[in-house]
């Protein structure tokens, strides 16, 4: 647990460190694409849904990775469609 | 090498991939290879977790991922780009949605167990709370977005949601010192849906950047609390980056409307009264304008700065906008985009229209540079903004007072977009409508754009 605390906690400083004077044209994709990687709930939702005999949480489980691969599937694309246009003027 | 140690070097790339995608991310130059990075990291992340020996039948999984795949790549390529902010709160949802369903399946597979560790029930519930909310929340956000739900405000509704707040802290103490009753840990869950609507349904209109933008750092926080409850590194710390980036978009928005977080959530926006009254201001002072009118002042200008807001993004109007600034750049004038950080529905809402109807980003001014350059600006032609534009804010009170505005009155000529003088999401009236240089153009912006730019056409 205390492991795993500090993990957490490295972690968010990493990311305030690393996220520092976003320019305002990507505000949108930054969301739209970190939004994608909070999708990494998907791996919680494959450990809970892969018991041999399925049971009432192997179908929340299913549910949650439907949700999970919505999120990151379409955070990843639309994303990308949005850089897309961003660069076309260069 | 054992299997689990494979695994785990394989979540610690995944890692190492997501904190690289995100950096390229708030970089112009590397963001698209910062999202492909992304995209590998989770794609890492999925295989090695495919592998763990705790997944013996792969129907349901294979089933769940081809679904949502579909369903994911449908949205993401049909989507109009007027429709971003939805698209973003929906995507909010379900990540936080997804997080608190493996907290709750994980609860269930682990209910018959008597002596559960605190730390597990502790972080259940974090992932319960701050998923529901985040669901509920994100879908409330996005009826908003989309029109279908209008504000709705209880009397006394942040003591309600003080007091709902207070219920489910009350209970999750309970859950946690007594994990065997499970009813209270399916109760919490339902008071968490309950408590996203609640904190949701009064904050709209202009506070929507904030809230999406806050609704996306608690998608990043409910992974993180789910990587506890499963006890996955590669959960926790894509979790809780996200959760860093989403507070620093939440900061820079509360920043540009010089706004608390606490005041969004659960203030009373705008006290009523005190100001001056609409119609005091407007009496008899507003200039109503025509396309050729504005035809001929932008004849002889050297400098135009649009600066646009909701309005055109509800109008659709980018293209029409765009059409108008390519005929006059060819006419030799000098064209701006002025924006504001909390212009439109979500950070960044002007910059993604604006991109999508090829208007080239150099042009695009932050609020410092809008301002350094409305001086020199001959016309500057606000589309469908308001609140982002109130000299009233300039004044030591008042609802909006001490917001940063870009200071279109300091343009020679100012010509105004809209629809009618109805108020912005602060209730209050602009001055800037009655200002001497300041022209009215009453009328739908995509209409209004068409008609200046044929009107220019056929001086």
């Amino acid at each position: 647990m205390i492991t795993l605390l500090t993990i957490f906690m490295l972690a968010v400083f990493v990311g305030f460190e690393i996220i520092t004077k976003v320019p305002p044209t990507l505000h949108t994709p930054l969301m739209s694409g970190s939004n994608a990687i909070s999708g990494i709930a998907v791996v919680g939702a494959i450990l809970v849904s892969g018991a041999a005999d399925p049971n009432t949480a192997t179908w929340i489980g299913f549910g949650a990775i439907v949700f999970a691969t919505i999120n990151v599937v379409g955070g990843f694309l639309v994303t990308h469609r949005m850089l897309d246009m961003f660069k076309k003027k260069d | 090498m054992e299997r689990v140690e494979i695994i785990q070097l394989a979540y610690l790339g995944a890692s190492v991939l997501f904190i690289m995608g995100l950096k390229g991310l708030t970089r112009p130059k590397t963001a698209v290879r910062g999202n492909q990075l992304g995209a590998l990291g989770m794609l890492v992340a999925i295989a090695a977790t495919l592998a763990d020996q705790g997944v013996l039948d792969y129907k349901v999984i294979a089933g769940g991922i081809a679904l949502g795949t579909v369903i994911g790549f449908l949205l993401a390529t049909r989507v109009q780009m007027t429709k971003m902010p939805e698209l973003v709160a929906m995507f909010n949802g379900l990540g936080g949605g997804a997080s608190a369903l493996v907290a709750a399946a994980e609860f269930y597979r682990q209910s018959g167990n008597p002596e559960l560790a605190v730390e597990f029930t502790t972080a259940t519930v974090a992932s319960v709370l701050i998923g529901g909310v985040t669901l509920t929340g994100s879908l409330v956000a996005f009826g908003k977005l989309n029109g279908s739900l209008r504000d709705f405000r209880l009397p006394k509704h942040h003591i309600y949601n003080i007091l709902v707040g207070l219920v489910v802290l009350g209970l999750a103490i309970w859950f946690c010192t007594a994990p065997e009753t499970t009813w209270t840990f399916w109760t919490i869950a339902g008071v968490s849906l309950f408590f996203g609507i609640m904190l949701t349904v009064p904050i709209g209109g202009g506070d929507m950047p904030v809230v999406i933008a806050l609704l996306n750092s608690m998608s990043g926080l409910a992974a993180a609390a789910t990587g506890f409850v499963v006890g996955n590194t590669v959960l926790i710390i894509a979790g809780s980056l996200v959760g860093a980036s989403g507070l620093i978009l939440t900061a820079i928005m509360c920043k540009a409307m010089d706004r608390k977080l606490f005041d969004v959530l659960f203030g009373e926006f705008a006290p009523s009264g005190g100001g001056p009254d609409a119609d005091e201001i407007y009496a008899g002072k507003i200039k109503s304008t025509s396309g050729d009118e504005l035809a001929m002042v932008m004849e002889s200008c050297r400098s135009v700065m649009f600066i646009p807001g909701y309005g055109m993004a509800v109008a659709q109007a980018q293209h029409a906008v765009r059409d108008l600034s390519n005929l006059l750049e060819s006419r030799g004038v000098d064209v701006t985009f002025g924006i504001h950080p909390v212009a439109g529905r979500m950070p960044g809402h002007m910059n993604v229209l604006l991109a999508e109807a090829d208007i080239d980003y150099d042009k695009l001014l932050d609020l410092d540079q809008s301002n350094a350059a409305i001086q020199q600006t001959d016309v500057a032609i606000v589309i469908g903004a308001n609140d982002v534009v109130n000299p009233m804010a300039r004044e030591p009170v008042g609802p909006i007072s001490g917001m940063p505005i870009i200071d279109v009155d300091k343009a020679t000529t100012v010509v105004v977009v809209k629809r009618s003088l109805s108020p912005g999401y602060a209730k209050i009236p602009n001055p800037l409508f009655a200002a001497d240089n300041t022209l009215m153009f009453f009328g739908d912006a995509k209409k209004a754009m068409t008609e200046v730019t044929a009107a220019i056409k056929d001086l």
